[in-house]
């Protein structure tokens, strides 16, 4: 097996995860239309809501917009990780799983592929979404944007790594519900995506130690902080640290001999 | 060849750091003291104890005096602007919050909102040689640039009164919106810009008749009118653009100075009270009272690039080059 051999897999699952986000278009609005609302309705609404106080990387007063941003870049990232978990269990149920599994490469590098061809889609999604805030005077220093990109795919890889990780568990699509009431809401809610740390300690301080500790709002923090280019080192090594956790459970989970698969009866 | 290239570039470096350093000095109404902070560096470099309750603050046309009223000790100190001793008082009347230093730097205009009265004090002699009496608690008081106007605004009677300079007494009044606040002129003395608390709103008049050019108002989406209540107000050397504190609702408003058009909302700390342009007006600095800090705005990107906490209760801010 040659460095071409790999290139080729890879390419391949990278161009068709590409491919299939191009062109489902309901995928594509969808998973702008989410993140917009957000930002939109849901922070204009809070806008005056959320009191103040400058906590890095933010040098002066923001707009509670400009602090949802990087949460709902982290949210962009944590449903198109799940989303290409649900595309794993699709592919299982058509039997296109079958086929990439019998290709003659380590198990663990098709996993990676798929995660870094749906870190790529997420980078897309993201994108195009900090153009739309520009317009709506959400602007970090450009240098930020350029940051970002690293960072990105860093909790692409972490979020796509959990959602690969779960994907192992669920046997059919229909239990992709539950993945959203155990683990996308709480994960998204309990993090510091939609309010500062300082903000939960107020009301509760078990609610911001459980945020302190998801590795969701690690990751949000490391995107932050990269859009006002700055580095924040223990996000960086959290979200790492989460990411060889979730993609080695992961590989154990799509093991045909240890793993989930044994139990379900393979792909 | 290289090193003495670099060392002159090295110099160059240097002097350019030089040309651009500035200090801010901010008054705090509840430490008793002055904040000297280093604007470009972004750092409050340190707090001294000046008096009880200072509040009003200008910097002599050379520089080298600070004048800063404390209201609890009913005097303006003159404090020396590079050792920060005091070295002298002048006799301000009681609880000065509010004054004006003329162009020429020899003389002060105090508001004395208690008993109705602007004090004309003789800088050089350190003596009150006038008082004039004005409409009922007078607060906004400056001297246009070309040394004509004295204007006071008395928050209660609603009204700005024309003084002049040469005879200290008022020639003419002008009626404004509710509780004017602050006052300013432009750079060619063409212009007043006033102030209203309560209103809301910014009235520009003529210098030359006394009468009114426009009424500027303010809408912020998501904040009450009620929270908006333009105080400082600061007009750039070109008349290019006017910069208002909307006090409670936390912005300050960037107005198109020709067309009177507001044509940004910045936001900065809580209850924006006054402001300074730096030397070069590429920045403009804003006192937040009651977030204990203040806001550095660049003017170039009409961006609110930091802010910086100073103690508490911050009142007035003057620049030194």
């Amino acid at each position: 097996m040659n460095f071409l051999h790999y290139w080729c897999a890879m390419s391949g699952i990278i161009g068709r995860e590409l491919w299939r986000f191009i062109t489902q278009r309901e995928r594509f609005i969808s998973a702008l239309v989410r993140p917009l609302i957000w930002l939109f309705v849901f922070a204009a609404g809070f806008r005056a809501a959320l009191g103040l106080a400058i906590t890095p990387p933010y040098e002066t007063y923001i707009l509670y917009e400009v602090y949802i941003t990087p949460g709902l870049i982290g949210m962009i990232q944590l449903f198109n990780g799940m989303q290409s978990s649900l595309s794993m269990v699709y592919d299982r149920e058509m039997g296109s799983m079958r086929i990439l599994m019998v290709c003659p490469l380590p198990r663990w590098f098709l996993l990676l592929s798929k995660l870094l061809a749906g870190t790529f889609v997420s980078i897309l999604q993201v994108y195009v979404f900090l153009g739309i805030a520009w317009f709506y005077d959400i602007h970090a220093p450009w240098q930020g944007y350029l940051w970002v990109i690293p960072t990105l795919m860093l909790s692409g890889l972490m979020l796509g790594a959990l959602g690969l990780l779960l994907s192992s568990f669920i046997k059919q699509l229909e239990n992709f519900a539950g993945v959203m009431n155990f683990v996308i809401f709480p994960m998204f809610f309990m993090s510091t995506a939609l309010y500062p740390l300082w903000k939960m300690k107020e009301s509760s301080a078990l609610l911001a130690t459980l945020a302190e500790y998801n590795p969701f709002s690690q990751a949000v923090e490391l995107i932050r902080f990269a859009l006002y280019g700055q580095f924040n080192q223990q996000a960086f090594f959290y979200t790492l640290g989460a990411f060889i956790v979730f993609m080695a459970a992961a590989i154990v989970g799509y093991n045909p001999s240890k793993g989930m698969m044994s139990k379900k009866g393979g792909a | 060849m290289i090193k003495k290239t670099c060392l002159s570039l090295a110099i160059g470096l240097l002097c350019l750091g030089n040309v651009a350093a500035e200090s801010v000095f901010v008054t705090l109404e509840h430490d008793n003291a002055l904040a000297i902070v280093d604007p470009i560096a972004g750092k409050l470099i340190k707090t001294i104890p000046i008096g009880q309750r200072p509040r009003g603050i200008a910097i002599s046309p050379d520089y080298k005096y600070l004048y800063i009223a404390t209201s609890d000790d009913n005097t303006i100190k003159i404090i020396d602007a590079v050792s920060f001793k005091e070295i002298g008082q002048l006799p301000s009347g009681k609880d000065p919050e509010t004054f004006a230093l003329n162009p020429a730097g020899n003389r002060i205009y105090v508001s004395n909102e208690d008993d109705s009265l602007v004090t004309v004090i003789d800088v050089a002699k350190k003596k009150a040689i006038k008082q004039i009496k004005v409409g009922v608690e007078p607060e906004g008081i400056t001297v246009s640039p070309d040394n004509r106007w004295l204007v006071s605004a008395s928050e209660t009677t609603n009204m700005v009164h024309w003084i002049d300079t040469k005879t200290n007494t008022i020639v003419e009044n002008t009626l404004v919106d509710p509780r004017p606040r602050a006052v300013s002129f432009t750079a060619d003395s063409q212009q007043l810009w006033v102030s209203s608390e309560m209103a809301g709103s910014v009235m520009v008049l003529d210098a030359n008749n006394q009468q009114l050019i426009k009424t500027i108002k303010f809408e912020i989406s998501g904040i009450t009118a009620d929270k908006i209540q333009p105080v400082g107000v600061v007009i750039d050397k070109e008349r290019h653009r006017a910069y208002v504190a909307l006090g409670p609702a936390n912005r300050v408003a960037v107005i198109n100075a020709q067309s009177f058009e507001v044509e940004k909302i910045l936001l900065v700390g809580q209850r924006v009270w006054n402001l300074a342009f730096s030397p070069d007006q590429k920045r403009l600095y804003t006192t937040n009272g009651t977030s204990n800090d203040m806001s550095i705005i660049d003017l170039d990107s009409q961006t609110v690039t930091k802010s910086i906490a100073v103690g508490t209760y911050p009142w007035g801010v003057v620049v030194k080059p």
